[in-house]
């Protein structure tokens, strides 16, 4: 798009047919819905050349025209989206047409509003109570989400933040938590095939005040606040950034069962042998906050450290990732505590300079990850460190899976037992809490 | 029957402008042609097959195969400034 705009060079763009719907609708949205777009089968990926060489020489399977056949016309032909820069608006009612509740109920799964379980109908009264939550005024912007980064971004305004709480079942209690959520501008509900699901900690003495479980089935539903704070998360991002519906604006291939939810939980700061997760960064212990993550997929655990070959083990765990989703220990005290008896981990810092340490594997297994060389290996080439050097080394050498900013550590859990899991994930930001009260 | 009234929980998208596409070539004869690599997903495997049909079916038009300089979801002026400066049409695949 930019080439064909900006540059006035013209350009055809080629793509996989499952993605048909969702390109023509990003090429809408970014003014030039005449784009010239020809599809050939999923996968290109691991296709042998022969089978490759078909592609080009059949047809489009959205068309069922000859692909080579729209390549040159795409190229030489006249489209009609050549006619000049016009601009035009699109606008967002506050109310929907009233009607019963069944009807609205069913209005609101037509539209793909909710995550299709039961929600609570945001009536006028509802959510002035929930706004009762905050002092910032409902028609405040709050802040600006998109499912991925080709489309445009949507603004969510205070209100708008609050009717997504009501339908989650969220209290006025928990509202502050949630805005502080809407204002990390961070999706929980990106478009990514890869199926992303988003993770939300929260910290501080506001965890207390509203009854957050960071304890016993903390990432469970088993807690009124953790479960309707991260589900609002869920519904405003698919809301507000104007949508998530499979094949249009959400390509998950096979979904995340994580996303219901964002895994919302408090860490268990009482119990944690280290400081809490936001005073690293910047905030202080009586302050409040939520930090979040997304691109969360992966799963390991295991139960405790075993004396003679914890370190083997751990290392099995951090080598069973995808080296381009780096690892978050999510550890019950029990395990942080073993993590300190058998590492001498007094400080997390250490304990994440033995993770970056250990987690290791060939230059030439890590290049050769499909992540990596989708999303790595052309960083690497222009120069950008640390891949860059990675990219010098001799194909047999064991280099770092993981940037060590990239690895975290939260405390969660109940003391039941050491279990403990790797959640495979990017931290994004800590955003305060304090300030959405 | 009893009506409710309820909010909207849809965010407010921005105004759209409409971009004027290139305008088009009369002919791919003695052209340039840019068959950019987006490096995803073994695209660059795609598009030497494509290349290789042009050098076939239209041996008078001139192709350049071109990787971007980083990721897809970086801008690349130093490429698209190429492309403009070098050629006169582009290709670019395989997205999703």
């Amino acid at each position: 798009m930019t080439l064909e705009a900006k540059y006035g060079v013209p350009t055809v763009a080629m793509h996989t047919d499952k993605f048909d719907r969702v390109v023509r609708s990003v090429a809408e949205v970014n003014g030039m819905p005449d784009l010239a777009q020809v599809f050939v089968p999923q996968p290109i990926m691991g296709k042998t050349p022969r089978e490759l060489r078909a592609y080009v020489d059949g047809v489009d399977p959205i068309t069922g025209r000859t692909v080579m056949q729209e390549v040159v016309e795409g190229l030489t032909r006249t489209r009609d989206g050549a006619r000049g820069t016009i601009e035009y608006d699109r606008s967002t009612p506050r109310l929907v047409q009233p009607d019963s509740e069944e009807n609205l109920h069913r209005l609101f799964l037509e539209r793909n509003w909710t995550d299709n379980l039961p929600i609570v109908l945001p009536t006028e009264e509802r959510v002035a109570t929930m706004l009762s939550g905050t002092r910032r005024k409902p028609d405040e912007v709050v802040g600006r989400m998109r499912s991925t980064h080709f489309r445009e971004y949507w603004q969510y305004t205070v209100e708008k933040v609050a009717v997504n709480a009501v339908m989650a079942g969220a209290r006025p209690e928990y509202f502050p938590v949630i805005l502080a959520l809407a204002a990390t501008g961070v999706t929980a509900r990106s478009s990514s095939s890869s199926a992303m699901a988003s993770m939300a900690v929260v910290n501080g003495p506001i965890r207390a005040e509203i009854g957050m479980n960071a304890g016993t089935g903390a990432m469970g539903p088993y807690n009124h606040a953790n479960a309707t704070i991260g589900r609002a998360y869920g519904l405003l991002s698919q809301n507000g950034q104007g949508g998530s519906v499979p094949g249009l604006s959400y390509m998950g291939n096979q979904g995340n069962n994580y996303a219901y939810n964002s895994l919302t939980f408090a860490e268990n700061e009482e119990r944690s042998p280290w400081e809490p997760f936001h005073v690293q960064h910047g905030l202080t212990p009586s302050q409040s906050a939520v930090s979040v993550f997304s691109g969360v997929r992966s799963t390991a655990f295991t139960l405790g450290l075993r004396e003679k070959h914890w370190r083997e083990h751990v290392r099995h765990l951090l080598r069973g990732m995808d080296p381009h989703g780096p690892p978050t220990l999510l550890l019950d005290p029990i395990a942080a505590r073993q993590f300190v008896d058998r590492g001498d981990f007094a400080k997390k810092d250490a304990l994440i300079d033995w993770l970056y340490d250990t987690a290791r594997m060939r230059a030439s297994e890590y290049w050769d990850y499909q992540l990596i060389q989708n999303y790595v290996y052309p960083r690497a080439t222009f120069g950008e460190e640390p891949w860059a050097t990675k990219l010098e080394a001799a194909p047999e050498e064991e280099i770092p899976m993981f940037r060590r900013e990239d690895i975290h550590v939260v405390v969660v859990g109940g003391e039941t037992n050491g279990y403990w899991r790797i959640m495979g994930g990017n931290y994004q930001k800590t955003e305060p809490v304090d300030p959405w009260r | 029957m009893s009506t409710l009234s309820v909010l909207d929980p849809t965010g407010y998208p921005p105004r759209i402008s409409a971009k004027p596409l290139a305008p088009r070539l009369d002919t791919l004869n003695g052209r340039t042609v840019y068959l950019v690599d987006c490096r995803f997903d073994d695209s660059d495997l795609f598009l030497q097959q494509m290349q290789a049909w042009f050098t076939e079916h239209m041996p008078s038009m001139i192709t350049v195969l071109k990787r971007i300089s980083s990721v897809y979801l970086v801008d690349d002026p130093k490429t698209w400034e190429e492309i403009k400066a070098r050629g006169h049409a582009a290709i670019l695949g395989v997205g999703h």
